[in-house]
C-alpha cells in the first residue's frame, strides 16, 4: 500500500501528470454541470453524437494537415450541436434518429478520411487514440492548459448566470417562453457549450466515452438527490472525485485514463443507486 | 378595450389549416372555456394566444394594459417532467423569471411572491418535497401557483384536470373559480368536461366543424349544435 502511495507522491510531482488533474477536474466540473440539464431534456446521447462530429471533424483536420486543429473542430461541433437541438422539437425526423445519424455517419466518414488520405504509418494507432483519449491528457502542453481553463471557467460562469433560466426551459420550455423567456436563445446557448465541453473532453477521455462523463454523475445524483439544485452540486463534486481518483489509479495501475475513469463512474452509479433504494424505502 | 381581441384567426401546421376564421374578445374577469373534439386545434389556439406558435394568418392582440408575457399558463404536462428532480419551491418561483428583466438571480420580492402562492395554493407543508412524488392534483396545484407567480391578470390552462380523480377535479374547478370570482382573474381553459365548462364559464368557445363563441346562455339555446333542450348536457 505504502508501496503504491510513494509512487503516486512521485507521479504527482510531475508537471505532465498535474496538468492532467487540472485539466481533468476543470473538464469533469463543466460536463456534469451540463449533464443535467441534457439528461432531462432526453438529450443523453447528444454527447455521443457530437464526440463522433468531432472526431469526422480532426480527420478533416488531419487530412488538411493542419497543425492546430482546435478552432476547426470546435467550429464544425458547435454547428453540428446547434442543428441537433434545434431539431430536438417538431421536425420530420426525430431528436434521436437525427442523433443517430449524423455520430454513425460522422464517424464513419472521419475514418474513411483518415484511411484514404491519412500520412501516419498507424492509422489504426491514431484513431484508437482519438476514440479512448489514450495518453494524450498525459501530454498537453503549456497553452492547451491555459486554454482549458479559460474556457472552462466561462462555461462554469454561463452555468452559474444563467442558472434559474436554463432550470426554468429544462423543466418546461412552454411555460417559460410564454412568460417571455427567450427559450431558444436558452437552447442555443446550451447546445454551443456542450460542444466546447465536447471538444475540451476529446483530450480526457477520448471521443466514444464522453457521453458517460456527461451522464453518470448526473444519473447517479438523480438517484438520491431530489431538488435541482442539490442534484447540480451533487453530480459536479461526484464528476470531480471520479475524475481524479480515475487518473490517479490510472497512472498507479498504468491503465488507460478515460477507461478508468469512466469504470469509477460506473461504480459510483451503482453505489448511489443502493443508497436511493434504501432511502427511499426507509421513508416508506 | 378588451384584454385580449383575436380577430379572424387562421391556425395551423406547415401552412394547412386546421381552423379559420376565429373571432373572439375577452374582457377582464370573463371565464372561457373552449370546447371541441380532440385535434379541433384547442391546444394550438391557446398556444397561438401565447405566442408559441405563428397563426397562419388573422391577429392577437393584448390589450387594457396586458402585456404577452405577463400571462399565466398551465400547459398540458410533459413525460419528462413526471421524473424531474426538483422542489416545489424551485418550480414555483420559476414562474417568477418575467419580472427579472436582465437580473440574473432571484431577489427578495420573487421569492415573497412564491411563498404566497404556495400558500394560496396550500402547498406550504410541500414546499420542500420532490414535484414527482407528489400526487396528481399537487402538482397541478404546483402548477397553478407557478402560473400565478407570473400574473395576476390572466391565466391559460390547457386541460387542469385531466387524469385528476373526481373529488381532487371538484377541488381543482373550485379553486380556479375562487381565483376568477375573488381575484377578478381572467380564465381561459381548454376543457373536454362540457358539464363542468358549462357550470363555471361564462363564455363559450367551441372550435370544430362548427365554430360557436358567445355566452353560456346563449351556447346552451344555439339548437344548431345538438345542447340546450334535449339535455345533452
Amino acid at each position: 500500500m505504502t508501496e503504491l502511495l510513494d509512487k503516486i507522491a512521485l507521479y504527482l510531482s510531475y508537471p505532465f501528470v498535474q496538468y492532467a488533474l487540472i485539466v481533468g477536474v476543470l473538464i469533469s466540473l463543466c460536463s456534469s454541470l451540463l449533464g443535467v440539464t441534457l439528461v432531462l431534456k432526453r438529450f443523453s446521447f447528444i454527447g455521443d453524437g457530437l464526440s463522433h462530429v468531432a472526431f469526422g471533424a480532426i480527420a478533416i483536420a488531419t487530412v488538411l494537415k493542419l497543425t492546430n486543429d482546435m478552432p476547426l473542430v470546435l467550429a464544425i461541433t458547435i454547428i453540428c450541436a446547434v442543428l441537433l437541438l434545434r431539431t430536438g422539437q417538431n421536425t420530420k425526423i426525430k431528436g434521436d434518429a437525427s442523433i443517430a445519424m449524423i455520430s454513425v455517419g460522422a464517424l464513419a466518414v472521419g475514418y474513411l478520411l483518415m484511411n484514404i488520405f491519412g500520412s501516419s504509418g498507424n492509422l489504426s494507432g491514431d484513431v484508437c487514440s482519438t476514440l479512448f483519449g489514450s495518453t494524450s491528457i498525459l501530454t498537453l502542453s503549456q497553452l492547451e492548459v491555459w486554454l482549458c481553463i479559460i474556457l472552462s471557467v466561462v462555461v462554469a460562469a454561463v452555468f452559474i448566470i444563467f442558472y434559474n433560466r436554463i432550470f426554468a426551459v429544462t423543466f418546461d420550455e412552454s411555460f417559460a417562453e410564454a412568460t417571455g423567456v427567450r427559450s431558444k436563445l436558452y437552447n442555443l446557448l446550451i447546445a454551443v457549450v456542450i460542444a466546447v465541453i465536447i471538444v475540451l473532453a476529446m483530450n480526457l477521455v477520448g471521443s466514444l466515452l464522453i457521453s458517460a462523463l456527461v451522464i453518470f454523475p448526473a444519473l447517479s445524483a438523480m438517484r438520491v438527490f431530489k431538488s435541482f439544485k442539490s442534484v447540480t452540486v451533487c453530480s459536479a463534486v461526484l464528476s470531480v472525485a471520479c475524475s481524479l481518483t480515475g487518473i490517479m489509479l490510472s497512472v498507479a495501475c498504468e491503465t488507460p485514463v478515460g477507461a478508468t475513469i469512466v469504470a469509477v463512474d460506473i461504480v459510483i452509479f451503482f453505489v448511489f443507486m443502493i443508497i436511493g433504494k434504501l432511502s427511499s424505502k426507509s421513508v416508506r | 378595450m378588451p384584454q385580449l381581441k383575436c380577430k379572424d384567426l387562421s391556425l395551423g401546421y406547415d401552412g394547412i389549416e386546421i381552423i379559420g376564421g376565429l373571432s373572439f374578445e375577452i374582457e377582464k374577469g370573463d371565464y372561457l372555456c373552449i370546447i371541441g373534439e380532440n385535434g379541433s386545434g384547442k391546444t394550438t389556439l391557446m398556444k397561438t394566444i401565447l405566442g408559441l406558435k405563428q397563426q397562419l394568418s388573422g391577429t392577437v392582440e393584448f390589450g387594457d394594459g396586458l402585456k404577452r408575457s405577463a400571462v399565466g399558463y398551465l400547459p398540458q404536462q410533459t413525460d419528462a417532467q413526471k421524473d424531474f428532480p426538483a422542489s416545489v419551491w424551485e418550480i414555483v418561483l420559476s414562474g417568477c423569471l418575467n419580472k427579472m428583466g436582465a437580473r440574473p438571480f432571484y431577489s427578495k420580492k420573487e421569492k415573497q411572491l412564491a411563498l404566497e402562492n404556495i400558500e394560496r395554493m396550500r402547498l406550504t407543508k410541500l414546499k420542500k418535497r420532490c414535484y414527482r412524488e407528489l400526487s396528481g392534483g399537487q402538482q397541478q396545484r404546483v402548477l397553478l401557483a407557478r402560473a400565478l407567480c407570473a400574473t395576476k391578470d390572466i391565466l391559460l390552462l390547457d386541460e387542469p384536470v385531466a387524469g385528476l380523480d373526481p373529488k381532487v377535479t371538484a377541488e381543482m374547478y373550485a379553486l380556479i373559480d375562487e381565483l376568477n370570482k375573488k381575484d377578478k382573474t381572467t380564465i381561459i381553459m381548454i376543457s373536454h368536461d362540457i358539464r363542468a365548462a358549462l357550470k363555471y364559464a361564462d363564455k363559450i368557445l367551441h372550435i370544430g366543424d362548427t365554430v360557436f363563441f358567445g355566452t353560456k346562455e346563449e351556447y346552451l339555446s344555439d339548437s344548431s349544435l345538438g345542447f340546450g333542450k334535449e339535455g345533452a348536457v
